[in-house]
């Protein structure tokens, strides 16, 4: 089982957790054209007020989806569900065939989520915050992937500094060297290109384009930012008011006429 | 096993901050000191006898100290929205209860050692021959305010009047661990052993008891949405 | 309208003049049939309108602990809405408790308070209860309120109860002044005057549903304005 995984550091196994076996071995056998996500019929509502109503949702291994949809059409709701941090009112997820509300733990020891928080601690040093999150999820040889990840993000240099006293772009790098330390397959972003600097913004893309074409990591983004939005995905859709109204492969669509498309189908809803 | 390892992965990392800035520690020691003094301005000792009030004060620096701590240190996760990051991993969400309240237990636990010479040495009280007793007093009536305490603040750290929405929710509950702890710190100030006041220590067990058992059942609520 | 709706209507209207004529009903017993205690004196007759409102305060917060659990069993809103009213009813019997049984003591004692198990235990009821409106009302409104408001009502309940037993022990240990004593409120009573305080108990028991119902109808014309509010 060791190494044999996207060919990096493989996550430790740890005894009695076979539902986690279970999730990385089907991930890993996941044929190209199976579904590695699966969202049914997901809503999300409080009282009166619905943030989802009715998600459908198949996203292939090594697909780039973005969601494309304004403010308020639920987006960071369908992530915060697809990261397992809430759980939907109605319908179902699973990711790698682990229904997400029976093995919700398990499932997320292989999700990266980058959001705009950096969920680090301003008390802690680079090395300290990355080797945190690196023993909560069990990463194996910590000390060695601890020193690769805050390398390739630039910042072996300032490893031992306060995270405090970074810069936002700085803590922004970093964040992403947490997203990563435990090497996940599935990778969600929320609107992560949100106050992000040119470095930040930068290495971001070519982190992800190194996912996405040489190892074949399933990535979900949502964003407003349409031309952002379209530089390294295969599959769009547009998400208005907590439903999920276009879907389609990018090259079967015209990218000079998807703004259009895009504003038709808000428009066309919100009326 | 690896419920375990998270939690003392969160406490070893809140030591490891704690241990950097002294925040949390300098900020509940000092405060501690203070009520004590406050307090000793307020009652004049040479009209009342010391041991009468000095349990009760002794509590009062205790438990506001203590609040300051518990205040802190749920800060720490909502900067930068650290505790969306843990919940992202995955451990289960109670070892994030109990990875907390182990590193508040020991930073008041901390806070106590240092306080308690200086308490001794100010009200001018004996505890020779009673030190174990008393230990076992503080030590589980503390267990009890940071049990309650740490399922509050996770509470009261995402409310915007953070500071006096932790007193407000902590202290109504936390009397009967108040009386109980006052009550039986001073029959060991005054010599006597805990025989006379078991019922007080038992009280404190069940209230231990019963908020460990509720705050493992209900922090999942409070973090999930 | 449709029918059921119609139907509640109808049973609110019902529970509103079965109350009015209830209350009406108590009053009448209360001052007219029930004689006047001999070593008391009139005051007495403010028993009739603090025992049922404590009982209906502890009442009430039984409610809101049953219901707390219900909703984080199920994140239904109702569940919530009926937590949120019946503290708020709660709290204001737990204020007439609050105030009504001064009035008695200093008559009866001669001071306004003393730290009586009862009087103490009401007060912390009463400080539980308040933080539990405060953090309703400090918290961002949505799922997150409602299951910190949740939370709090379960906590507060076995609060509650380890209070009782701490306050009943922090006085019963304690030499217990002859004028703490509260025989003579429950034992020896004149029949007349038992049946008045049912007559009491019942009325302030309508009231106590006949408020629930406006409350919890205030609070889902709420949502309903909100949600109007967020489709403009």
């Amino acid at each position: 089982m060791k190494g044999g995984w996207h060919g990096q550091t493989c996550l430790s196994v740890q005894e009695g957790e076979e539902k986690y076996f279970q999730v990385k071995e089907r991930m890993d056998n996941t044929r190209a054209d199976d579904y590695i996500i699966e969202v049914s019929g997901v809503t999300k509502s409080f009282g009166n007020i619905e943030a989802l109503r009715g998600i459908d949702l198949r996203i292939k291994k090594g697909e780039f989806l973005t969601i494309f949809g304004p403010n308020g059409a639920g987006k960071t709701t369908l992530i915060n569900i697809l990261s397992n941090l809430m759980k939907p009112s109605s319908g179902t997820v699973s990711i790698g065939g682990i229904n997400l509300n029976d093995g919700g733990d398990a499932v997320r020891r292989d999700i990266g989520v980058i959001s705009h928080n950096t969920y680090l601690y301003n008390n802690l040093t680079p090395y300290e915050n990355i080797r945190f999150y690196g023993k909560i999820y069990g990463v194996d040889n910590l000390e060695e992937r601890v020193h690769n990840v805050i390398e390739q993000v630039g910042l072996k240099g300032r490893m031992y500094d306060q995270v405090g006293t970074f810069s936002r772009g700085m803590q922004q790098r970093l964040s992403l060297a947490r997203a990563l330390i435990h090497n996940p397959s599935v990778i969600f972003l929320d609107e992560p290109y949100t106050g992000l600097d040119q470095h930040a913004a930068h290495l971001l893309k070519v982190l992800l384009n190194r996912f996405h074409t040489d190892e074949n990591r399933t990535t979900v983004m949502t964003t407003h930012n349409i031309e952002r939005g379209l530089e390294m995905c295969d599959q769009v859709a547009i998400q208005v008011r907590g439903k999920i109204l276009y879907k389609e492969t990018l090259s079967k669509i015209d990218r000079d006429n998807f703004e259009e498309i895009y504003f038709a189908v808000c428009k066309a809803n919100n009326q | 096993m690896r419920f375990l390892k998270d939690i003392w992965a969160i406490v070893q990392k809140d030591i490891v901050s704690e241990l950097r800035t002294r925040e949390i520690f300098s900020s509940m020691f000092i405060f501690a000191l203070l009520v004590i003094i406050i307090f000793i301005f307020a009652i004049d000792l040479s009209e009342v006898r010391g041991i009468d009030v000095a349990p009760g004060i002794l509590w009062v620096a205790f438990i506001f100290s203590g609040t300051i701590g518990l205040n802190r240190s749920f800060l720490f996760e909502k900067e930068n929205n650290c505790l969306e990051g843990l919940l992202l991993s995955p451990m289960d969400r109670s070892a994030i209860y109990f990875g907390k309240m182990l590193g508040n237990l020991i930073f008041m636990i901390v806070m106590e050692a240092f306080t308690l010479p200086i308490f001794i040495i100010f009200f001018n009280v004996s505890i020779s021959g009673r030190i174990l007793p008393l230990i076992l007093i503080i030590f589980l009536s503390t267990l009890g305010f940071v049990l309650l305490g740490t399922l509050l603040s996770s509470m009261s750290a995402s409310v915007k009047t953070r500071d006096i929405m932790l007193p407000v929710l902590l202290y109504p509950l936390i009397v009967p661990v108040i009386i109980a702890a006052v009550k039986s710190t001073g029959v060991l100030l005054e010599g006597k052993s805990l025989e006379g006041v078991m019922h007080w220590l038992k009280l404190i067990i069940v209230f231990d008891i019963i908020f460990l058992a509720v705050s493992f059942m209900t922090f999942d609520y409070i973090v999930e949405e | 309208m449709n029918l059921s709706e119609t139907g509640k209507e109808g049973v609110s209207r019902f529970l509103g003049w079965l109350t009015f004529v209830m209350v009406l009903v108590a009053l009448i017993f209360i001052f007219l049939y029930a004689p006047t205690e001999k070593e008391e004196g009139v005051v007495q007759r403010i028993m009739y309108f603090h025992i049922p409102s404590a009982w209906l305060a502890f009442f009430a917060f039984f409610v809101v602990f049953i219901t707390s659990i219900l909703f984080l069993l199920n994140k239904d809103r109702k569940w919530d809405i009926i937590a949120h009213s019946s503290a708020e009813i709660g709290v204001i019997f737990c204020s007439l408790t609050l105030i009504t049984g001064p009035i008695w003591g200093k008559s009866i004692w001669g001071a306004w308070w003393v730290w009586d198990a009862r009087l103490t235990l009401t007060l912390i009821l009463w400080l539980i209860y308040v933080a539990y409106l405060m953090l309703r009302t400090h918290t961002n409104e949505g799922s997150q309120r409602a299951r910190y408001a949740a939370v709090l009502g379960i906590v507060g309940f076995f609060g509650v109860i380890l209070n009782h037993f701490s306050v009943l022990w922090w006085r019963t240990f304690h030499p217990k002044p002859k004028m703490l004593d509260m025989k003579g409120i429950g034992s020896g009573l004149d029949p007349s005057m038992i049946v008045t305080l049912m007559v009491s108990l019942t009325a302030f028991t309508l009231l106590y549903f006949l408020l629930m119902g406006q409350r919890i109808l205030l609070e889902k014309m709420r949502d309903e304005v909100e949600e109007i509010k967020k489709r403009l």
